[in-house]
C-alpha cells in the first residue's frame, strides 16, 4: 500500500505566536518550527499501517525550506521517504488554495491511501482532508479515531457528539485522523541517523504542475483583512463571602450562563 | 535551563535533543510521585531502550550505538537531572554490558550483546558482598566447577536491579583467597537457585531497587565464564573506571538539577523588596554553585576523552568520581539552604536531590577508596 502522510510545520504553541504587519501572513521566523502535533498521530498510523499490510510511507509537507526539519522529524520515526512542495509564490496561499498545491501533487506521486491530522494548531480550519478528498475525486473519512484497512476496502470509526459513525469506503482515499487515535512513537537514535539519508524531493510549482494564479496571496480565496493582538486578560472578579458567597458565586456563574 | 554542550559531532547533538525530549516529557513528569510511592520505573527503561539509549557506547555491529563514552556520559547526566534513579540505571546497565563487550569471546559477543544492548534487558553488576565492600577481594561468593559448567553459591549485596534485572554480571571465587582467585560471570534471570531479598530501605533513590542477590546451587554452563578465570578481579576493576565516570555523570545531573532549582527560586523569591538573588550572599553562593557544578562536569569529560583516545584514564576517573560526587553533596546542600524552609518540605525537590547526592559519595567505590586510587597512583615510585 502506498501511503502518503502530509504533514505541517507550525510555531510552537509554548512560544509567542505573531502575524507579519506587512502581508498579515503568519510570522515564521519569530517563533520556533514545531511538527503539528495532529500529524504526528497521522505519521504513527500510517506506520502501524505499513507494519500491517506492507507497502511504502511517503511525507508530504507544503512549506517553506525550514518546513525540512518537519519531514526529518517523520522520516526519524520510520516514513521511507518525503516529499517537500516549497516555492515561493506559495507564500500566503490559504486553505484551499493549499488544497489545490497538494492535490496536484498528490496527483504527481500517486497514493492508495492519504492521512493527514484533523487540523493544524496555527489556521485550524480543519477543512484539508476534505477539500484534497473532492479535488482528488475520492471518498473522505475524517475525524478518524480507528482505521481498518483490508484489500482495498477502508473502514474508520468517525469521531461524533454521540458516539462515533462507522464510515467505509473504498481505496484510494483520503483520511483525517484525531489524537485519540494512538499514542505516537518516538524516533530511535539510529532512526534519527537513518533520516539523513532517506530521500527528499523538492517540488517546485513546475515539478507539481501548479498553476501560479491559484496559489499564494494572489490566489488566495480568503483575506486576512486586518488583526489586532489579543485584548489583555481581564482582572477576575473577587467575591467576597460575606455570609452570602454561596449565592454570589452562583449569580456570576448564571450570568455567564454556565448554570 | 539547557545546558551548552560543546559535542563532537552533529549526531551528538541529534542525539541530546532525543535525550532532552525523553527526559522532559517521559522521565521528569514521573521522578516525584514515583519516587514517593518508591515505583521503579521499567517502563521508562524500554522507552530508553527502544529509543536505542541501553548500548550507546558499544560497537554498533553489536547492537550498540558506536558513541564516543564523552557522548554517552552526557546522555546519562542529562537523564539522571531529571531523575537519578534512571540516570543511575542507565549507567549501571551499560557497566554491566562491558565485560562481555570487553573481554568476552567473539563467539559470547555475538550471542550476548544484541540482547544486552538491545533496550529490551536490563542488567545488573555483582560485586559488593555483605562483608566486602571497599575490600572487594575478599568476596566469598563460590562458583565450582560442576560436569561441564559451574555451580555457583553466595549471597552478593546493595545490587542496583537485583531482582529486576535480566542479566547479572557476576563476580566470583573460582580459584585462591585473594584478587587472582575471581572470576567474572554471565548469569541470566530466571535459573533455578537464583533469588533475591527483600529492597533495601533507602534514604534517596526509592525507585531504583537494591537487594541482596541469592546464589544457592545456580548452575551455569561452561562459556558463562567471561575472560579467562582468575581474570575476574581485573575486569572488575576496568568496568568500575568506566562506571565511576557514570556516577561522576549523574553526580553533575542531580547538582545541576538543584542549582536550576535554586536559581529558578532566588529569582522568583522576593524578601525585604528585592528578588533574594539580588542579595550578594546569596547571588555568590549561586556562583559559587555553577562554578563548581561546570568544573565537575569538565573533569569527568576530561577523563572520558582520555578514555576515548585509548590512553590512561583510570586516576582521573577516580578524580571525576571524587569531586563530581563532592560538588553534588555541596551543591545539594546549598540549594536546600537557598530554598529555606521550602527547601526542607518534600513539595519541592531540592530536599529529594540533597537526599541523592549522599549515595553518590558511596557507591562505585566509596570517595575514601577514589583517594586511595589517586593517592597511590600519584605517589607510586
Amino acid at each position: 500500500m502506498n501511503i502518503v502522510v502530509c504533514v505541517k510545520q507550525v510555531p510552537d504553541t509554548a512560544t509567542e505566536r505573531k502575524l507579519r504587519s506587512d502581508d498579515k501572513t503568519l510570522d515564521r521566523e519569530a517563533a520556533d518550527g514545531v511538527v503539528n502535533e495532529l500529524d504526528e498521530y497521522a505519521v504513527e498510523e500510517a506506520l502501524r499501517l505499513k507494519e500491517a499490510h506492507g507497502g511504502e510511507v511517503t511525507v508530504l509537507t507544503m512549506g517553506p525550506d525550514k518546513a525540512a526539519d518537519t519531514i526529518r522529524k517523520a522520516l526519524a520515526m520510520g516514513a521511507d521517504k518525503a516529499v517537500h512542495v516549497t516555492d515561493e509564490a506559495l507564500h500566503g496561499s490559504d486553505a484551499l488554495s493549499t488544497s489545490y498545491a497538494m492535490a496536484q501533487t498528490l496527483k504527481k506521486i500517486g497514493f492508495d491511501l492519504v492521512i493527514l491530522g484533523s487540523e493544524s494548531t496555527d489556521a485550524r480550519t480543519g477543512v484539508l482532508a476534505a477539500m484534497l478528498a473532492e479535488r482528488l475525486g475520492v471518498p473522505q473519512l475524517t475525524l478518524a479515531n480507528k482505521v481498518d484497512v483490508a484489500g482495498s476496502s477502508i473502514t474508520i470509526q468517525r469521531v461524533t457528539d454521540y458516539g462515533f459513525d462507522r464510515v467505509e469506503a473504498t481505496l484510494p482515499a483520503v483520511v483525517s485522523v484525531v489524537e485519540k487515535i494512538n499514542e505516537p512513537r518516538y524516533p530511535s537514535f539510529k532512526g534519527i541517523m537513518a533520516a539523513k539519508k532517506k530521500p527528499v524531493a523538492k517540488f517546485g510549482l513546475a515539478e507539481a504542475e501548479i498553476a501560479a494564479d491559484q496559489v499564494g496571496l494572489g490566489g488566495a480565496w480568503s483575506e486576512v483583512a486586518e488583526f489586532a493582538a489579543a485584548p489583555p486578560r481581564a482582572a477576575g472578579t473577587v467575591v467576597k463571602d460575606e455570609g452570602d458567597g454561596g449565592a454570589k458565586t452562583a449569580e456570576f456563574l448564571a450570568a455567564k450562563k454556565f448554570i | 535551563m539547557t545546558v551548552e554542550r560543546a559535542l563532537p559531532t552533529q549526531e551528538a547533538h541529534d542525539l541530546l535533543d532525543l535525550v532532552r525530549e525523553l527526559a522532559g516529557k517521559e522521565v521528569a513528569p514521573r521522578a516525584a510521585a514515583q519516587e514517593a510511592a518508591g515505583e521503579f520505573p521499567r517502563e521508562v527503561f524500554r522507552t530508553l531502550g527502544a529509543a536505542g539509549l541501553l548500548g550507546l557506547p558499544y560497537p554498533e555491529e553489536h547492537g550498540g550505538a558506536g558513541q564516543l563514552y564523552e557522548v554517552y556520559l552526557h546522555v546519562v547526566e542529562e537523564l539522571a537531572a531529571s531523575w537519578l534513579a534512571v540516570g543511575l540505571g542507565l549507567s549501571v546497565h551499560t557497566l554491566s554490558c562491558f565485560p562481555v563487550a570487553a573481554f568476552g569471546t567473539a563467539a559470547q559477543r555475538e550471542s550476548l550483546l544484541p540482547a544486552m544492548l538491545g533496550g529490551e534487558l536490563l542488567g545488573a553488576y555483582c560485586l559488593s558482598e555483605p562483608q566486602s565492600g571497599s575490600d572487594a577481594a575478599a568476596l566469598r561468593t563460590r562458583a565450582v566447577r560442576d560436569g561441564d559448567g559451574y555451580a555457583v553459591d553466595g549471597v552478593k549485596a546493595w545490587i542496583t536491579h537485583g531482582g529486576v534485572a535480566d542479566f547479572y554480571t557476576l563476580m566470583a571465587r573460582t580459584g585462591e583467597d585473594g584478587p587472582r582467585g575471581i572470576s567474572c560471570l554471565h548469569v541470566p534471570a530466571g535459573l533455578d537457585g537464583l533469588s533475591f531479598g527483600a529492597a533495601e530501605r533507602k534514604m534517596g533513590m526509592r525507585s531504583s531497587p537494591t537487594a541482596q542477590v541469592r546464589l544457592d546451587g545456580v548452575r551455569l554452563p561452561h562459556d558463562a565464564l567471561i575472560g579467562a578465570e582468575g581474570e575476574g578481579f581485573r575486569i572488575a576493576m576496568a568496568s568500575l573506571d568506566g562506571g565511576r565516570l557514570g556516577i561522576a555523570a549523574c553526580a553533575v545531573g542531580v547538582a545541576q538539577a538543584a542549582l536550576d532549582t535554586a536559581v529558578g527560586y532566588a529569582r522568583e523569591r522576593r524578601q525585604f523588596g528585592s528578588r533574594i538573588a539580588d542579595f550578594q550572599g546569596l547571588s555568590f553562593m549561586l556562583a559559587d554553585m555553577a562554578t563548581q557544578v561546570a568544573a565537575a562536569r569538565a573533569l569527568y569529560l576530561e577523563a572520558a576523552r582520555l578514555r576515548d583516545a585509548g590512553r590512561p584514564y583510570a586516576t582521573k576517573a577516580a578524580m571525576a568520581k571524587l569531586f563530581a560526587t563532592d560538588v553534588c553533596m555541596k551543591v545539594t546542600t546549598d540549594a536546600v539552604q537557598v530554598l529555606g524552609g521550602y527547601g526542607y518540605v518534600e513539595d519541592f525537590p531540592a530536599e529529594r536531590y540533597m537526599r541523592e547526592a549522599k549515595v553518590l559519595q558511596i557507591v562505585e567505590g566509596t570517595n575514601q577508596i577514589q583517594r586511595l586510587v589517586i593517592g597511590r597512583a600519584i605517589t607510586k615510585e
